[in-house]
């Protein structure tokens, strides 16, 4: 494009506008952090940005009042079963739909993406009547793991990538006379590993910070996840606990930060892979 | 699963129809692996969700506290619907909240992802990262975070806005003003996520169509508003319907940045299904709602569909 005077001030502009945008979107963790080091007065009363007198006695409260090395636990185990189980299933039904013909193929997809359109808040309440008289699975991981294990985006966006496995290969492991669940573990699932990455960052994520969900099945303490349980420091208006939400907010952005930086990459694919040509 | 089906309903009838059993049950096995394949999603999906849905259809003629009897209501649930003034209300804050942060920030997405697209500037991954690193908050921790940054009286923002010599800002405490709070944290959010969606975008648009404008003399200004935005409308149309379910799926923004006040200015329909069901315990009467909420989501998608793909053909 041309360059000259009009162009330099976009240029100048635009890193003006990005740096502004980029302030407010990094000032929340910023404050966060701060106030995590800060006596409870101080957060609401203290005149400076930084601590006056940094402590990590919030820290020390969270894991010795509210045992919240077992909330970590919980919210870990949860997500990574959840996201394991759901990456499996879902990558076989995306093999299923992408490289087999059988029939009623072109019906169950279109039952599969009309699914998506259902918003969760319809299924709360039924839901909730079933885990708890027909399964009996209050306080237990298992409505966080199984009624999404495969579930329809993530079906869809497996086939999408499994139109690129090639056929060649499939039709030569089955000549070998590989069974057609063995050629699924063995071939399929090696070659689909960046999608099966994106998918897992995009599984792993949502069940890590779900909230509505657990916080309607996981009634007894021991058994809350992390917002669970920063949910519960709130107290009536003015004892909301906001030293020790702090320090636990900080904990609970940290993995989901080191897993962004790591695999940005899988998590970035995965989101655009539905909006074109979607 | 096929497999059980062959060895249970096989009988040999004899005939014509007993033949065209077996073929189909032939087919079947044919299919066995695809068939088993797909398999779990149907099953979850009719025992998770399409029989919740039927059973939560028949619930919401009754009248349930979510242990005993049901008891038979017939209609009653929605006709005291259709005049409940709070769960309109909260059909309402959704659709203002809507139209108080989405056009913003879609607008902000396209112009950042323009910006960002095809090495204009430099650093474009620090930039992109860094706009979106909020959307892998927990939104529990956001809202935290935002009520005290936001707190009236000694938040951040309105002792910068003091010392800045401005008047301080009832932020959570206004109606009007919880709002747009809610709306700030929504941009916060999910500003990336979008500059996201619509940089994909961009990457489809060949960028002979940009260079040939810009040799006929427009502006970056002009190709903006003539080229880019007409040839991203798909994308923007995708991006925007997710915002509309997205904005009335709100729950955990609002309940914990505002708990729904003041004066319900900020309570969404799904708080209001949540409370219902949990604080009031009328579980027949928050199916009726889930069902009517549903059925407006469904009509607002369609009705945003046909508004803005209008004229495209």
């Amino acid at each position: 494009m041309r360059a000259g005077h009009g162009d330099l001030f976009v240029k100048g502009a635009s890193y003006g506008a990005l740096t502004a945008l980029c302030v407010f979107m990094i000032f929340p963790f910023v404050w966060m952090l701060v106030s995590s080091f800060k006596p409870f007065p101080e957060i609401f009363a203290g005149r400076t940005f930084f601590p006056q007198e940094p402590t990590f006695a919030n820290y020390l409260a969270l894991f010795e009042r509210y045992d919240a090395l077992r909330k970590f636990w919980n919210s870990f185990y949860i997500a990574t079963t959840a996201t394991v189980l759901s990456v499996f299933l879902c990558a076989l039904g995306g093999y299923a739909f992408a490289k087999f013909e059988f029939p009623g193929r072109k019906t169950m997809f279109a039952v599969m993406l009309a699914s998506m359109t259902i918003p969760f808040a319809v299924l709360l309440v039924p839901l909730f009547v079933m885990m708890r008289n027909t399964f009996g699975w209050i306080d237990t991981p298992w409505p966080l793991i199984i009624p999404g294990a495969a579930n329809a985006f993530g079906i869809f966006f497996m086939r999408q990538y499994m139109l690129s496995v090639s056929d060649d290969m499939l039709d030569a492991a089955r000549i070998d006379g590989a069974s057609e669940f063995g050629i699924f573990l063995r071939v399929v699932l090696p070659t689909a590993l960046p999608g099966l990455a994106s998918l897992g960052i995009i599984f792993f994520m949502a069940s890590w910070n779900n909230f509505l969900w657990p916080l309607t099945v996981l009634r007894s303490e021991p058994m809350h996840t992390v917002p669970i349980m920063l949910n519960s420091l709130q107290g009536p208006p003015g004892r909301t606990a906001f030293d020790l939400l702090m320090a636990g907010s900080v904990l609970s952005v940290i993995p989901m930060l080191v897993v962004f930086f790591v695999l940005q990459r899988y998590l970035i694919a995965g989101i655009t892979a539905g909006s074109v040509k979607g | 699963m096929s497999q059980l089906r062959t060895t249970t309903q096989a009988p040999a009838t004899p005939g014509v129809a007993g033949a065209r059993k077996r073929g189909a049950l032939r087919a079947l096995w044919r299919h066995r692996w695809p068939l088993l394949f797909v398999s779990p999603f149907f099953i979850l999906f009719a025992v998770f969700a399409l029989y919740p849905i039927v059973f939560s259809l028949y619930l919401s003629f009754h009248e349930w506290r979510g242990i005993g009897a049901m008891r038979p209501v017939g209609l009653a649930n929605y006709s005291r619907l259709f005049t409940d003034r709070i769960f309109w209300n909260a059909m309402q804050n959704a659709l203002l909240l809507f139209f108080i942060y989405v056009p913003l920030m879609t607008f902000l997405a396209v112009v950042i992802a323009t910006m960002l697209h095809g090495g204009f500037l430099k650093l474009q991954g620090m930039w992109r990262a860094l706009i979106f690193m909020p959307h892998l908050t927990s939104m529990v921790a956001a809202g935290f975070t935002f009520r005290l940054i936001l707190d009236t009286h000694s938040g951040f923002a309105n002792r910068a806005l003091t010392l800045l010599g401005a008047s301080p800002i009832p932020w959570l405490d206004d109606m009007w003003w919880a709002r747009i709070s809610l709306g700030l944290l929504m941009i916060w959010a999910w500003l990336g996520y979008n500059t996201i969606i619509m940089l994909a975008g961009l990457q489809t648009i060949p960028t002979e169509v940009n260079e040939a404008a810009a040799v006929d003399g427009a502006s970056r200004v002009q190709v903006f508003f003539r080229i880019t935005v007409p040839l991203l409308k798909p994308v923007i149309l995708f991006a925007v319907t997710l915002s509309i379910i997205g904005t009335f799926q709100l729950f955990t923004e609002p309940y914990i940045l505002t708990g729904g006040g003041p004066m319900r200015a900020t309570e969404t329909p799904v708080m209001q299904i949540f409370s219902s069901t949990f604080a009031n315990m009328r579980f027949g009467y928050a199916a009726a709602m889930s069902y009517v909420y549903f059925v407006t989501i469904v009509v607002l998608a369609i009705v945003q569909f046909r508004l803005v793909s209008r004229g495209d053909r």
